[in-house]
């Protein structure tokens, strides 16, 4: 009997004002046409809940482009999960928000792209972008709503850690997530101008640490390392299809957001098929569940149930097979890939490709070995 | 926390029952806590008056316990609970 999944990420569109060079998006974009409808979607939230689920992150793209946002928060909270919206926060105005907090809306989650106003716009692809979410993050608390700062971070924005610390003080959130950037899909193609160095990681982990230990009880701080200064492998989403399911704005149903950049799959279409039969029974969320599936050097491994292998996006994005052990790992053949990235990065300039639909960034070349 | 401090679940966190896995849950912000029996006793007292010292008598009442071993424990659990973002003071 497969264990049910925690958590449900719902990408309700691709749209999004903002064209950050890191978005967790695939690089084909799904067309707003191809979205699925409300009455699917809130389908789909009951099944979820049916299944097990237990939070719902309503995320996208920019989820509060939907026009029927306040008709998702509704149906998601009626549907008794914990509903979280991931938002860039450039859309809402206060009486919006206080309708999606009537709605039942559990909680908010902010992107920002940076502490100093210009270099955010400029992440961000959007200007004025900055100014517009310090405005929201006041009206998300103005309306009593709990608020998590997430601070996706690179060689470009590092640096100001600390200030981005200070700013989810000021702005009264209760939590901030410290991600370094993970290396798919659009941000695989700005590796060079993203990854950070060495001393900057080393100082970041520094800030972190300390800054947990002065804000204690006031500000928690989740961090995500990054893995090509690992010598282990996250455990991707808890293991493939063991703990979340995300769909896509256009009905596929997947054990990660980034599943879709994985070939030979066909994965579950939510239109026509349940999330329980996709979780349970489909060829997909098996293919890489438990331990059956792994190759040398997982297989035997001490560490096979803690970090499941890592992830298949990164161990095919690098590799070309998704059924390899992450390249993050130290026993992995491919493990030197990592380092030769470091090295590339080092030379590279800080220009962007910007995430924006139909444009589809030039795949960085999977580099030999040495 | 002191005696007098009134706790409460942080902004954010809900108890939900879980039926699925036949637990209670406390959910909040990409995160949940599986309380045990005892946390699961003390968060329900949680209701936005009662001060640990409160609860510590309703506690020592209802199992008929040494009150100063009960308000010690529920201090150190609520201090675990704070330092987690679960409750606030």
């Amino acid at each position: 009997m497969t264990a049910p999944p925690l958590a449900l990420l719902a990408e309700l569109t691709h749209r999004c004002p903002l064209r950050c060079p890191y978005c967790s998006n695939p690089t084909a974009l799904t067309r707003p046409g191809e979205e699925l409808d409300t009455a699917t979607w809130s389908r789909i939230f009951v099944e979820a809940a049916d299944l097990g689920c237990l939070q719902i992150h309503l995320s996208g793209g920019e989820p509060t482009a939907r026009r029927d946002i306040l008709d998702l928060v509704r149906a998601a909270s009626t549907a008794g999960l914990y509903t979280n919206l991931i938002t860039s926060g450039v859309l809402l105005n206060g009486t919006r928000l206080d309708a999606l907090a009537e709605a039942g809306l559990d909680h908010v989650q902010l992107s920002i792209q940076d502490a100093e106003p210009t270099s955010a716009d400029r992440i961000g692809g959007y200007r004025g972008g900055h100014a517009k979410k310090l405005a929201f993050a006041h009206l998300v608390t103005e309306a009593g709503l709990p608020l998590t700062l997430n601070a996706v971070v690179h060689r470009q924005n590092l640096d100001r850690l600390p200030a981005m610390i200070d700013l989810a003080l000021e702005l009264g959130a209760g939590r901030l997530e410290v991600a370094h950037v993970q290396y798919y899909g659009w941000a695989l193609a700005n590796r060079d101008a993203l990854m950070p160095t060495r001393a900057q990681l080393d100082a970041a982990t520094a800030t972190v640490e300390a800054a947990r230990t002065t804000h204690r009880g006031r500000l928690v701080i989740d961090y995500v390392v990054p893995d090509y200064y690992a010598t282990r492998p996250k455990s991707c989403m808890g293991g493939w299809g063991q703990r979340f399911l995300a769909v896509s704005p256009a009905g596929r149903i997947l054990p990660c957001h980034a599943a879709e950049s994985l070939p030979g799959f066909d994965f579950p279409d939510a239109r026509t098929t349940t999330l329980r039969a996709a979780w349970e029974e489909s060829e997909a969320f098996n293919r890489f569940r438990g331990t059956g599936w792994m190759p040398e050097p997982c297989q035997g491994c001490a560490r096979a149930e803690q970090d499941w292998g890592g992830c298949r996006c990164q161990a095919f994005a690098l590799t070309g097979d998704a059924a390899a052990t992450d390249p993050a790992c130290a026993l992995s053949p491919h493990h030197a890939l990592l380092a030769l990235a470091l090295e590339a990065s080092d030379r590279a300039g800080e220009g962007f490709t910007y995430r924006e639909p139909g444009r589809l960034p030039q795949p960085a070349p999977v580099l030999p070995l040495a | 926390m002191s005696p007098e401090t009134v706790p409460k679940l942080a902004r954010g966190m809900k108890l939900r029952e879980d039926k699925t896995r036949a637990q209670w849950v406390v959910l909040g912000p990409e995160r949940m806590f599986v309380p045990d029996e005892i946390a699961l006793e003390i968060i329900r007292l949680l209701d936005g008056t009662s001060s640990l010292a409160a609860i510590a008598d309703a506690l020592a009442a209802r199992y008929s316990a040494p009150r100063e071993e009960i308000l010690a424990d529920i201090t150190t659990l609520l201090d675990d609970l704070a330092a987690k973002g679960v409750v606030t003071a």
